[in-house]
């Protein structure tokens, strides 16, 4: 079992099989069951993920009101005029939010790696859908790939906020979407792991800090942000650039920041944004109504 | 290495917006349907801690009443629970509870029909996980990822061998078992967490042996 991503790579390599390889060996070896098997479950979850995108596409609203809507918005937007960051961008951008907004509005998403950051992976994959016209497999090993860093993130540092931050949440589903673009794009196991790194050095310190506790805000801007970082990342690295900073050792200093991170900014809702007057104002006024 | 599947990474599919507030929640009161074995006709929710404070906004009562209707963690009817619940014919009330509970995510779910009531504390962990804390004033500890057998039984000797032997002549093995009692020689229980689901037939089985009052199992 790999522990660490220069592990990950080393198979990789002495196996020259990608890492999407790597993950469903792996899962095959720890769950005794088929690749057909372990093959139908994760496309399932590529089911449930797509129907999740295209739901939020046609507008969700949450029981709170504090956010859905947007995903038209920016869909609109881009239909009609020319985005500033073009219109991949914004469509990978649409598609992470309307899975973020799905979620607060109880519709049913697939965590990747948690529900609060569960756009980032989703938004990368079917935005790159049209520009990379990947087949049905070439989708579900997208998913492999993410989940492999994911595996490596989850067992040295953290997925969780409430232990580790947003940087655990939204950072590192935006790494692991980032990994999988490299790969689905034609990129080297190497490439894959530059633009883990370099998507998740910029997601170091990110607190999570939700509005009244709720996976709302800043919880899916955040995964429209992450998305965008994703693509931008997997472009540099493809293009070549590479992180000073292993990609492991990255991962080092997440768990590190995350340790030293205080717990009002670590998933209390008691630091941040949600400390904030207008925070505390929205948080009244849900648990006012609630209280009714 | 705490996570060993990919999806753990990639999944669980669930119903928005928390894995802790809401699917795990769904996952108490699913629990708590099939350890009652049939459709309750009334329920009363204790909320406690974050799950007192938040439930609206994230759906915990929703959630709730669709584990109660044997829904899934992504069955969408969740969002629909209160109407669901209705045409079942089961009445629902939720009571915000003020005290402090041992975990911030806590709910006391009491449910019967003109059968009988039963009654159990869970608690929802993170990550879309619960335990059962509490059933029908037994303490114990019951995380529901396994399939797992429940037995009243009296406080004798035998009851236990009675009952794993069974299990034994059947080849299922038992991954975690322990015992509880209210007091010597009164009602006791057994929670036997398994590697296999337990077929009916061992089910029935296991409710004919000595001492025993009443079986019922839980599969994931």
């Amino acid at each position: 079992m790999f522990r660490s991503v220069s592990e990950l790579i080393q198979i990789t390599e002495d196996q020259n099989i990608p890492i999407s390889e790597v993950m469903i060996q792996q899962e095959i070896e720890e769950s005794s069951k088929t690749r057909e098997e372990i093959f139908t479950e994760m496309e399932r979850n590529l089911d449930i993920m797509e129907k999740a995108v295209e739901d939020g596409l046609k507008g969700v609203k949450s029981r709170s009101g504090l956010t859905g809507g947007d995903a038209v918005l920016i869909n609109k937007y881009r239909e009609e005029k020319q985005p500033l960051s073009g219109d991949l961008l914004l469509d990978v951008v649409s598609k992470a939010v309307s899975t973020n907004e799905v979620n607060a509005a109880m519709g049913t998403i697939c965590a990747t790696p948690t529900a609060g950051s569960a756009g980032c992976v989703p938004g990368v994959l079917f935005g790159l859908k049209d520009r990379l016209n990947p087949t049905r497999e070439e989708m579900v090993r997208f998913l492999f790939t993410a989940g492999a860093f994911g595996q490596v993130i989850a067992n040295n540092a953290s997925i969780s906020g409430a232990a580790g931050g947003c940087q655990a949440e939204v950072g590192s589903a935006a790494g692991m979407a980032s990994a999988a673009a490299v790969e689905m794009a034609g990129g080297t196991p190497e490439q894959s792991a530059q633009a883990m790194a370099i998507t998740l050095k910029n997601m170091l310190g990110l607190v999570c800090d939700p509005v009244a506790g709720l996976v709302e805000v800043p919880c899916v801007k955040r995964n429209a942000m992450g998305s965008s970082q994703a693509i931008v990342s997997a472009d540099l690295a493809l293009a070549g650039v590479t992180s000073r900073i292993p990609c492991d050792e990255v991962i080092g200093a997440m768990y590190q920041i995350g340790q030293k991170m205080s717990s009002t900014l670590k998933e209390t809702a008691e630091g941040g944004l949600a400390a904030t007057p207008t925070g505390k104002a929205l948080a009244a006024k849900i648990f006012g109504s609630a209280a009714e | 290495m705490k996570y060993r599947s990919v999806f753990d990474i990639i999944g669980p599919v669930m119903i928005g917006p928390s894995s802790s507030h809401t699917a795990g929640a769904a996952r108490i009161g699913k629990m708590a349907r099939q350890l009652f074995g049939r459709q309750p006709e009334w329920a009363k929710i204790y909320l406690y801690g974050s799950f007192a404070k938040t439930y609206k906004g994230h759906g915990t009562d929703v959630a709730i009443i669709g584990g109660l209707l044997n829904y899934d963690t992504f069955d969408e009817r969740i969002k629909d629970a209160f109407r669901q619940a209705e045409e079942a014919g089961m009445k629902v009330e939720f009571i915000e509870e003020e005290g402090s509970s041992d975990h911030p995510n806590t709910a006391r779910i009491k449910i019967g029909d003109k059968d009988g009531d039963f009654e159990l504390v869970g608690i929802s962990i993170g990550g879309g996980k619960a335990e059962i804390t509490e059933l029908n004033g037994f303490e114990l500890r019951l995380s529901g990822g396994s399939p797992a057998i429940l037995v009243m039984h009296n406080d004798r000797y035998g009851a236990i061998a009675s009952v794993t032997k069974v299990l034994a002549e059947h080849e299922i093995n038992i991954g975690h078992m322990e015992v509880v009692r209210k007091e010597q020689g009164k009602d006791a229980m057994m929670v036997i967490e398994t590697d296999q689901v337990i077929p009916d037939d061992v089910m029935n089985q296991l409710g004919t042996c000595d001492h025993i009052l009443q079986v019922v199992t839980i599969a994931d």
